[in-house]
C-alpha cells in the first residue's frame, strides 16, 4: 500500500488537518523517549475523537496497515517507535478530563490526559492519582496504561494495574471493549490486567478511569548516607524487614549525587558512597513515629549521617535530585543510556559490584539510581554516540546488565517496558513455550497482527537469530568469568 | 512421594487427557466445589499433593508456593515473620489451597483499601494442555516484561490449566488494628463509607449489618488513635471484632447460612441502598452486598446490579436462568472463547465451569 492511496482512504475518514503525510510534519515522531531509534512513520493520524479512533483502525485493518499508537512520546523503551509503511496514531488531541467524581473517588479521562494534569485537577478534594512517573509532567495516562507505569511511591501505592478501575478502547478490527468498571469486582477473566501494560499490542485505549486516593497531612524524607552501597542495600532490606513500609525508598550512589548536585543543590553529602531517601507519609503523629523508627533502623545499619526534611519545600528539594537524574546524565554526558532491571533486593549489592565491574570492561562510565525499595534498578550508562563503538559497548553493556537481573531473580523491565529496544533480552528471560504463550494472547486480541508489530514480544524466529548471534559473538564479554 | 515425581505424575495426567480428550476437573482442597456452574462429568485432578512453600523471604515480601499448599501453613509461617496476605483470602469454613485461592481470586474485607487477590499476585506457572511449564511474572514487585499473564489466571478458575507455582506479595501486619461501631441505617452508612474514604484515615474495613456500621482502622498506633478520635463511635472489644471481621472475610456470617438464594452483588461503592425486599449484608464500603432472595423471584438482584452499574453472582441456592455468573459482556466472552481456544484447543480444562458450554 503506498502512503498517497492510504492517506486517502484516511481522510474520507478524517479532517484533512488530522492527516500528516509530508516529510517535515512526519520528522517530529520519528522516534519517542529513546532517541537511538530512530524510524519516519508512512503516515501521523492526530483523531479528535473516539469515533475516529475505531474508524481509523477499521480503516487500517481493511488496508492492511499497520497501525503504532502513540502518547505524549516520553515511553524510554521505544515502544511506540513508528513502523515504516505504518500510521502512526497519536492520541494527544484527545486530551479532556471527562469526569472528577469527588464522592466515588474516580477520574474518567481521555488518554492523551497528562499524568499530573489529574493529580491537579483532583487537589482540590483532597485527592490525587498515585502512580508518578519521573516523566509525569508529560507523560499521558494512556501511554501509562500501555506500559504499565511505575514511579517512586509503588511500593506503597502500587503501579498503574493497581490505580487503574476501566478501560475502552477498539481492536485493531473495530470492536469496542469495555473492561472493569465502576464495581470493584468483575465476572470472568481479568482482561484489565492483561491489557494494562500490553504495550500497544492488543487494543487502542481512549478513555481510562482512575483510582483518586486522599493525599496525605503530611510526607517526610530521612536522607541517609553510607560509606558503602553494599551497606545501604542493607539498609533497605533492613526497613522492609522491620515491618515499615516508606511511601518511598530511593537510593543513589556517588556517581549519581555527584552529577545531579552542581544541577539542582539538593543538598546530597557527596562524601557518602551512597544515599537513601526514605519517605514517611500520613498523620502527623503517624509520620513522627515512622520517621523516628526508620532512623534508628538505618542507624543500625551503618548510616554515617541522616537529615530529615523539616519542610515542604526541604522535602522536594531532597527528591529533587533523585527527579532529575536522567537530565543531569544527560548534562555531565553527551548520551546515556537508562536500564530498568528489577531484581529481589537482598541482591542489590552483588549487583552494583557486578556493574562496577562492567565499567572497566566496557571502558564505560555507569551511574546508577534505584527505587531501592521494590528492586527496581535505572543504571544510566554514560556514552557518546558521536564516537565509533561507543554506542555498541552500551548497548552491549545494558543487555548484559538485563542478562544478570533474569540470573539474579529478577526481570528485564519494571517499568519502562520492552518496547523495541528489549526484545532481544526477552529472549533471555523467556523459554520459547512462554514466548508462544505471549504470541497465542496477542492472536487473540489481533490475529492480524497490524497493532503494533515488532514490539514488546519476539517472534520465535527472532530470538532463534538472537542466540545464534549470541554464539557467533566472540566478542561476547568474558564468557569465563562467573556469573550468578 | 517426592515433588518432582508429584508433577511429573501431574503432567502425565495432563498430557493424556489433552491426547484423549478427557475433561479434567482441577482441584484442590474442594472449598469451592460449589462456586462456579456445574461440572460436567470431567475427572478430578487432586493438586493437593503438590504441595510446600518453596520459598519465603519476609524481607523481599514475597511468599512462592506449589498450589496445593494450604492456606494456613501459608498464613502460620507469614505470622511467625509478623506479616500477612492483605487480601485476606476467604477460607469458607475450612482450610483452601493456595492454588484454589488464586483460581478463584476472592478477596476479604480489606479488598477495598489494601487490593484485591489479584493486586498481589506476583507470579504464577501453569501448566498447560501439552504439559508445558510456562512460567510468567515472577517474584518482584515491578515486571512488565511480558503481558501479564500472572494476573491474568488469577480468578481464570483453571480454565487455561493447572496454576502449579504462585509468587505472592505480602505485608507486614499492622501494628494496631480498632474496630468502630456506629448505630446507623443503610443509605447513611453508605454515604458515611464514601465520605470516610476520601478522607486520609487508616481505614481498613467498612461494612453493614442489621443497623450497624463496622468500621476497621489499621496502621500505626497514633494513626489508628487519631483516626478513633476523629470519627466518634464505639469501640468494639478486640475478641468481638477479630470474630467480626473473620465472619465477614471466610463467609461464616449469618446471612450464609440462609436456606434462601444468597446473591453476591459487586457494585459501584457509592450505590444507595437498592429497592430489593431485605437489608443486605454489606461489605468493601458499600461495593460488596449480600442478599439473601427467594429463589423463586428469578435474577431481580441481578438486574438491580446492572442498573445500578454493577454485577451479581447467585453464590448458593439453585442457579437462575441467566446462569450462576453474571453474564460476560459479548466482546469480553468473544476475547475469552479464543483465549481458550488458543490455550486449551480440546477444552479439557474445568469445561463448563465459568462460562457455560467452554
Amino acid at each position: 500500500m503506498n502512503q498517497s492511496d492510504v492517506a486517502a482512504a484516511l481522510r474520507q475518514v478524517l479532517p484533512a488537518d488530522c492527516v500528516l503525510s509530508r516529510d517535515e510534519e512526519l520528522r517530529p515522531y520519528e522516534c519517542d523517549g529513546l532517541s537511538v531509534f530512530r524510524q519516519k512513520p508512512m503516515l501521523v493520524v492526530l483523531p479528535r475523537t473516539e469515533d475516529e479512533v475505531r474508524d481509523v483502525l477499521i480503516t487500517c485493518r481493511r488496508l492492511e496497515v499497520p497501525v503504532v499508537a502513540r502518547g505524549a512520546g516520553t515511553g524510554l523503551s521505544g515502544g511506540s517507535t513508528p513502523h515504516q509503511s505504518g500510521v502512526l496514531l497519536s492520541l494527544a488531541r484527545l486530551n479532556r478530563i471527562l469526569q472528577i467524581d469527588p464522592i466515588a473517588r474516580t477520574a474518567r479521562l481521555q488518554p492523551g490526559v497528562r499524568n499530573l494534569k489529574v493529580s491537579e485537577a483532583a487537589a482540590p478534594h483532597g485527592l490525587y492519582y498515585a502512580p508518578d512517573p519521573s516523566s509525569q509532567i508529560a507523560c499521558s495516562i494512556g501511554g501509562n496504561v500501555a506500559e504499565n507505569s511505575g514511579g517512586v511511591h509503588c511500593l506503597k501505592y502500587g503501579l498503574t494495574v493497581h490505580n487503574v478501575l476501566a478501560i475502552r478502547g477498539f481492536t485493531i478490527d473495530g470492536d469496542l471493549v469495555e473492561l472493569g468498571g465502576g464495581a470493584p469486582d468483575h465476572p470472568g477473566l481479568d482482561l484489565l490486567a492483561l491489557v494494562i501494560g500490553s504495550e500497544g499490542l492488543l487494543m487502542v485505549v481512549t478513555e481510562v478511569t482512575v483510582k483518586l486516593i486522599p493525599r496525605p497531612q503530611l510526607a517526610r524524607v530521612v536522607m541517609a548516607s553510607f560509606a558503602d552501597v553494599r551497606d545501604a542495600g542493607n539498609a533497605v532490606a533492613a526497613i522492609i524487614a522491620a515491618g515499615i513500609i516508606p511511601a518511598g525508598l530511593e537510593m543513589m550512589d556517588r556517581k549519581a549525587t555527584v552529577a545531579v548536585e552542581p544541577f539542582v543543590k539538593a543538598g546530597y553529602d557527596l562524601s557518602a558512597e551512597a544515599i537513601l531517601l526514605a519517605e514517611a507519609d500520613g498523620t502527623p503523629e503517624e509520620v513522627a513515629d515512622q520517621i523516628a523508627e526508620i532512623e534508628k533502623v538505618l542507624r543500625a545499619a551503618g548510616a554515617t549521617a541522616m537529615v530529615v526534611s523539616s519542610s515542604e519545600a526541604e522535602r522536594l528539594r531532597f527528591w529533587s535530585g533523585r527527579k532529575n537524574a536522567f537530565p543531569a546524565a544527560g548534562r555531565i554526558s553527551p548520551d546515556y543510556y537508562c536500564m530498568d532491571g528489577t531484581i529481589p533486593r537482598k541482591n542489590l549489592g552483588p549487583m552494583l559490584e557486578a556493574i562496577e565491574d562492567m565499567e572497566a570492561r566496557y571502558s564505560l562510565r555507569c551511574m546508577n539510581v534505584f527505587h531501592a525499595g521494590d528492586g527496581n534498578l535505572h543504571p544510566l550508562i554514560l556514552f557518546d554516540a558521536n564516537t565509533p563503538g561507543e554506542w555498541e559497548r552500551a548497548d552491549r553493556f545494558g543487555a548484559e546488565i538485563l542478562e544478570l537481573c533474569v540470573r539474579l531473580g529478577g526481570t528485564i523491565t519494571g517499568e519502562h517496558g520492552v518496547g523495541i529496544e528489549k526484545i532481544n533480552s526477552m529472549c533471555v528471560q523467556f523459554s520459547p513455550v512462554e514466548r508462544d504463550a505471549f504470541l497465542r494472547i496477542k492472536a487473540a486480541f489481533d490475529a492480524t497482527g497490524l497493532l503494533n508489530p515488532g514490539k514488546a514480544i519476539p517472534t520465535l524466529a527472532r530470538c532463534a537469530e538472537y542466540g545464534k548471534m549470541h554464539v557467533h559473538r566472540g566478542d561476547l564479554p568474558h564468557a569465563d568469568i562467573p556469573r550468578f | 512421594m517426592d515433588t518432582p515425581a508429584v508433577l511429573k505424575e501431574l503432567r502425565e495426567r495432563v498430557v493424556s487427557a489433552h491426547q484423549q480428550r478427557q475433561p479434567l476437573r482441577l482441584r484442590g482442597a474442594g472449598t469451592k466445589d460449589f462456586y462456579a456452574e456445574e461440572s460436567s462429568d470431567a475427572a478430578v485432578l487432586d493438586l493437593c499433593p503438590y504441595r510446600g512453600i518453596v520459598d519465603y523471604e519476609p524481607s523481599e515480601l514475597v511468599v512462592t508456593a506449589r498450589c496445593g499448599t494450604p492456606l494456613s501453613e501459608i498464613e502460620s509461617a507469614l505470622a511467625d515473620h509478623g506479616q500477612f496476605l492483605a487480601f485476606e483470602p476467604p477460607a469458607l469454613g475450612s482450610d483452601p489451597t493456595i492454588g484454589g485461592v488464586i483460581a478463584a481470586g476472592l478477596s476479604g474485607p480489606r479488598r477495598m483499601y489494601a487490593g484485591a487477590a489479584r493486586d498481589f499476585v506476583l507470579g504464577a506457572t501453569l501448566l498447560d494442555a501439552r504439559g508445558d511449564i510456562l512460567r510468567f511474572g515472577g517474584q518482584v514487585m515491578k515486571n512488565v516484561a511480558g503481558f501479564d499473564v500472572s494476573r491474568l489466571l488469577c480468578g481464570s478458575l483453571g480454565i487455561f490449566g493447572v496454576i502449579t507455582e504462585v509468587s505472592v506479595k505480602v505485608l507486614p501486619r499492622p501494628r494496631a488494628e480498632e474496630t468502630l461501631r456506629f448505630e446507623m441505617p443503610a443509605r447513611e452508612a453508605v454515604a458515611a463509607f464514601n465520605r470516610w474514604s476520601g478522607q486520609p484515615l487508616p481505614l481498613s474495613g467498612a461494612a453493614w449489618w442489621d443497623g450497624v456500621a463496622w468500621i476497621r482502622l489499621s496502621g500505626a498506633s497514633s494513626a489508628v488513635r487519631a483516626a478513633h478520635e476523629r470519627l466518634g463511635g464505639e469501640r468494639v472489644d478486640p475478641t468481638a471484632a477479630i470474630q467480626w471481621w473473620n465472619a465477614l472475610r471466610h463467609c461464616q456470617h449469618p446471612v450464609f447460612r440462609s436456606s434462601l438464594s444468597l446473591w453476591r452483588l459487586s457494585l459501584p461503592d457509592t450505590t444507595p441502598p437498592l429497592a430489593l425486599s431485605g437489608d443486605p449484608l454489606i461489605d468493601w464500603g458499600g461495593a460488596l452486598r449480600w442478599y439473601a432472595y427467594d429463589p423463586q423471584s428469578g435474577d431481580e438482584p441481578r438486574k438491580a446490579a446492572s442498573a445500578a452499574g454493577g454485577t451479581a453472582m447467585c453464590w448458593h441456592g439453585p442457579a437462575p436462568a441467566s446462569g450462576r455468573f453474571h453474564p460476560l459482556k459479548p466482546t469480553v466472552a468473544t476475547l475469552t472463547r479464543r483465549l481458550k481456544d488458543h490455550f486449551d484447543p480440546h477444552g479439557i480444562f474445568n469445561p463448563g465451569r465459568m462460562i457455560a458450554g467452554l
